[in-house]
């Protein structure tokens, strides 16, 4: 287990140390002056670009020998500073990134728990069940191919808008002020459910498809066939499968990571719900580089947190890692 | 007798039709005998094996019957079997090696499979742990996970865990072949240490590897291409073995302390032939040094001394 | 002993198939390619798509950005898919739309595949140090979201082109196919024919090529398929979020535009059904195509 783990946290700060550096280094790769491809394309009052010429060319500090430049940047990084948003000037992109990332993740963590229960529920279901093998899994594979953001947008035109159920646009009613009461709270809830629910569907639709496809390959192994032949109740053995086959879900999980906070990206843009993604969307309409930035290392730390609790459903679920002997 | 099969015709149903892997197979076992499977690869030993406890698709039952300490065993149908799987009849599979569940620990998996048929395993707990005892298996094991033990010990668990419920029946198939020799022999007589404490009743142990029969078994029989060649005690079976088929498989074997360099291993010419469509007559005919006439017509497999049988032309004139 | 080489006994069925010779396997493959409804409908889909991104733009005499009448109309015999609210053909949106996704899924899955060929083939075949290195940056690049790695680099580029947007996804998406690739190629490199090849003193890319990859080949096709699925969703969520080509539509672009410019409030579905439509069947026709090729290529999952 030891090694196991030394393996996986040499990944994560390689991993890590790499975004940060990637994260640093292409704006300084990218030619011309950074500062000044920064705010050219910003159009502000000319008093209020010329301080930010110079927030931002002391912020960078160009006039420094780069591995000093480099290892600033490390040192901001640890006391929180990613700098100055531009288009949100002068407020600190940490601060507007902190006000972002709960509804993100208000959205993300039931969604993918929801969904890959669900979905691993229902593919165990539906193998070997001819009828809904051959009806509902068609449907599976669409889902999972339906991009999030075309999901978001039918159920925000048709539930939203053409039957007026579900509000379409926000968090929270705009004439509200937030507040802990049963009628914000419900309003909160509104405004989630539509975002939920397309990226609840396009997940559920892959989970369930990839059990299908694992619990197959589990009933036929040796195991299984050895315990039909000592007549164990079809529930026992398909209990084992279903357990061995979660083991590939649970990797594929830790794939798709990526993918799924992209989908949730995409997925509040539609919505325009206050969350990372409607933010990565004002940060690019309005050039707002040091916010993008900011983003990009909120959701990279953010992946290698939920890619190591995900280790650790694996280790608990697997005995063999355990024991040290199986590779992954 | 324990076990009388009559006239079991089993099949694999394929896309290009029905591969008649097992045909007419009639035969019996008697309380106490360890028999001997023998033949090539694909000769429908473990279709035969199979047939008895496990018949599924693509296996297809065509006819036959087959009974079990007088009762019918209703192997078409796999729920039926169940009340007999286990208890009554039982088998240690070819791939003995992967047929734990590997990430569940082996004491807790056979609490689970022993409840789920309705049997207390605290009850029988005590009993198994004689029955590791037996097999020289350490009580840590029902704590372990199926990776945490070599292969040897891994056959020798579902040894115990395959006897557990003390079956009439026990097929053995092909639990040597993965191990290494002096592994093999301790393994063959903890089998028949089995059978004489009357654990287990009757066995059938299948294998390519006639030399593990010799140590073992009351008396082989020989299979080729689907079908029964002959079938003796095992002394008759060595040393005066009758079908030619037989004879030449006998002869290919090794003798003890005659080195391989002095006498070249005589190999069977030709190739078992396809069963998807076998050859009309006797099935060993395009190999067999004695063919003649009559042997396009197919052989019956009767007695032609006590308890001596055989399917050839040429024996039983 | 009989068998000399200890095998285990084979069903009889596996048995009649072994004499077979190449072409015959072929033909096999065929016989039962034509009669997997699977992959049939699915290829059907793909092919029709692929055909209407070819000949679609040839009728239509409009460019995707010209302002060319009316505005947000529905479909009609003029405009076949209706237009946009500034009055743009949505019809050649649509089509032009299309032609980028292929090229997306063409040369970004392509070069994906290509990596994940190369790395899989080196670390399953040569194992040991190689193996271990390439593991680790394997396993880096997978856990970074490419998203979020697209997002940084792509949000620097001022003008951006379909086929840069194609070769960046190609280089950030090939970590699973060489995760893949090289499980696959490491169970065959213990194979008996491999280890033959190895004896007689066969150079070690020789030996991928003439005797791991032609045994992989439907492998290496299915990867090829998922990964070609995988680009073009990555395409439509990059272009999508506004980091799509500043020179050309796509279909994540349109939905963009629809989105951003009222096409939900004032109901304009024929704007935005059609690119999300049909990114779906496509992707979706690629992964079901993708189960029957898998059904052809493993005998185990046939259907009696």
């Amino acid at each position: 287990m030891k090694r196991y783990f030394g393996r996986k946290i040499v990944i994560y700060l390689s991993t890590f140390f790499l975004a940060v550096t990637v994260d640093w280094a292409i704006p300084r790769l990218m030619p011309g002056d950074p500062v000044m491809n920064l705010l050219s394309r910003v159009s502000v009052r000319a008093e209020a670009a010329e301080a930010m010429y110079g927030y931002y060319t002391k912020a960078f500090g160009l006039d420094i020998p780069v591995w000093k430049q480099y290892i600033n940047f490390w040192i901001a990084l640890f006391h929180g500073d990613l700098g100055t948003s531009v288009y949100l000037f002068p407020q600190k992109v940490v601060d507007v990134i902190i006000m972002a990332v709960p509804y993100s993740i208000a959205l993300l963590v039931p969604a993918i728990l929801l969904s890959f229960y669900a979905g691993n529920k229902f593919g165990a279901f539906a193998a070997r069940t001819k009828i809904l093998d051959n009806t509902l899994l068609p449907v599976g594979y669409l889902l999972t191919a339906t991009p999030y953001m075309w999901l978001g947008i039918l159920l925000a035109w048709s539930l939203g808008i053409v039957a007026g159920i579900f509000p379409t646009a926000g968090a929270y009613d705009f004439n509200m002020a937030p507040s802990f009461s049963w009628p914000f709270i419900f309003s909160l809830i509104k405004h989630w459910f539509l975002p939920f629910l397309s990226l609840f569907l396009v997940q559920f639709g892959g989970w369930a498809i990839g059990m299908r496809n694992m619990i197959i390959y589990e009933l036929e192994s040796d195991y299984s066939h050895y315990l039909e032949s000592l007549g164990a109740p079809r529930s026992l053995i398909r209990k084992y499968a279903y357990r061995n086959a979660l083991l590939p879900q649970i990797t594929g999980l830790a794939l798709q990571l990526g993918v799924i906070v992209a989908g949730s990206l995409v997925t509040e843009v539609v919505f325009s719900y206050p969350g990372l993604g409607s933010l990565i969307l004002s940060a690019i309409q309005n050039k707002d580089y040091f916010l993008i930035q900011g983003c990009f290392l909120f959701i990279i730390i953010g992946v290698l947190i939920a890619n190591f609790f995900i280790d650790i459903a694996y280790i608990i679920i697997d005995p063999r890692t355990r024991l040290g002997m199986a590779g992954e | 007798m324990s076990l009388q099969i009559k006239n079991l015709v089993v099949y694999y149903q394929t896309l290009s039709g029905y591969v008649k892997a097992l045909d007419d197979v009639t035969l019996s076992i008697r309380d106490g005998e360890i028999m001997g499977l023998a033949g090539e690869s694909g000769c429908g030993k473990t279709t035969l094996g199979n047939s008895l406890i496990r018949l599924e698709p693509p296996m297809k039952y065509i006819k036959g019957d087959v009974e079990l300490d007088g009762e019918k065993l209703p192997i078409w149908n796999s729920s039926q079997m169940n009340v007999f799987r286990f208890k009554k009849i039982s088998i240690i599979p070819q791939y003995a090696m992967n047929a734990l569940n590997p990430t569940i620990k082996i004491g807790k998996l056979i609490s689970e499979l022993l409840s789920s048929r309705k049997f207390n395993y605290k009850k029988i707990k005590p009993e198994l742990e004689r029955r590791l005892d037996l097999v020289e298996l350490t009580h840590d094991v029902l704590s372990m996970y199926p990776i945490e033990l070599s292969g040897g010990m891994k056959q020798r668990m579902v040894l115990v865990l395959s006897t557990l419920l003390d079956p009439s029946l026990l097929i053995a198939d092909e639990i040597t072949s993965a191990l290494d020799v002096s592994t093999q022999k301790a393994v063959a007589e903890m089998l028949v240490e089995f059978r004489n404490r009357k654990i287990v009743k009757s066995m059938i142990v299948i294998t390519h590897d006639i030399s593990i029969l010799y140590q073992i078994a009351d008396s082989i029989l020989v299979m080729y291409a689907g079908k029964l060649a002959e079938k003796a005690s095992t002394d008759v079976m060595i040393n005066t073995p009758r079908h030619p088929y037989t004879k030449l498989l006998i002869s290919s074997l090794p003798k003890v302390g005659v080195r391989y360099a002095e006498k070249k291993l005589s190999g069977i010419p030709g190739n078992t032939p396809l069963l998807l469509d076998p050859p009309i007559g006797c099935r060993f005919r395009d190999r067999c040094p004695v063919a003649f006439d009559r042997c396009f017509k197919e052989p019956p497999f009767i007695e032609i001394e006590k308890d001596h049988y055989i399917a050839c032309w040429k024996e039983c004139i | 002993m009989i068998d000399k080489n200890n095998k285990k006994e084979k069903e009889p069925e596996k048995e009649d198939k072994i004499p077979q010779k190449k072409p015959k396997k072929i033909n096999e493959f065929v016989y039962f390619a034509s009669r997997n409804t699977k992959l049939k409908v699915g290829l059907s889909v793909v092919l029709f798509f692929l055909l209407v991104a070819i000949i679609g733009p040839f009728f239509t005499d409009y460019k995707w950005n010209a302002y060319i009448g009316p505005i947000s109309q529905p479909p009609s015999s003029e405009y076949w898919l209706g237009t946009t609210t500034f009055g743009q053909d949505v019809y050649t949106q649509f089509v032009e739309g299309l032609r980028a996704s292929f090229i997306v899924g063409i040369i970004g899955g392509g070069i994906a595949t290509i990596i994940g060929i190369i790395i899989g083939f080196t670390a399953g075949y040569r194992g040991g140090m190689v193996d271990e290195v390439l593991n680790i940056i394997t396993n880096i690049v997978l856990v970074i979201p490419t998203f979020a790695l697209l997002l940084i680099i792509a949000a620097y580029l001022k003008v951006r082109g379909i086929l840069m947007e194609s070769v960046f996804i190609g280089f950030t998406a090939w970590p699973w196919a060489a995760r893949a690739i090289r499980a696959q190629t490491f169970s065959l490199r213990s194979r008996e024919f491999v280890d033959l090849a190895r004896i007689s003193g066969m150079k070690p890319y020789k030996i991928i090529f003439t005797e791991i990859a032609p045994n992989m080949m439907s492998y290496l096709l299915m990867t090829f398929i998922l990964q070609f699925g995988g680009a073009i969703l990555i395409a439509t969520t990059l272009d999508f979020i506004g980091l799509g080509p500043t020179n050309a539509i796509s279909l994540g672009l349109m939905m963009n535009y629809a989105v951003l410019w009222g096409a939900l409030e004032f109901g304009n579905w024929w704007w935005f059904v059609p690119p999300g439509l049909a990114i779906m069947l496509i992707v979706g026709s690629l992964y079901i195509m993708n189960v029957g090729l898998d059904e052809v290529f493993n005998p185990k999952l046939r259907e009696m």
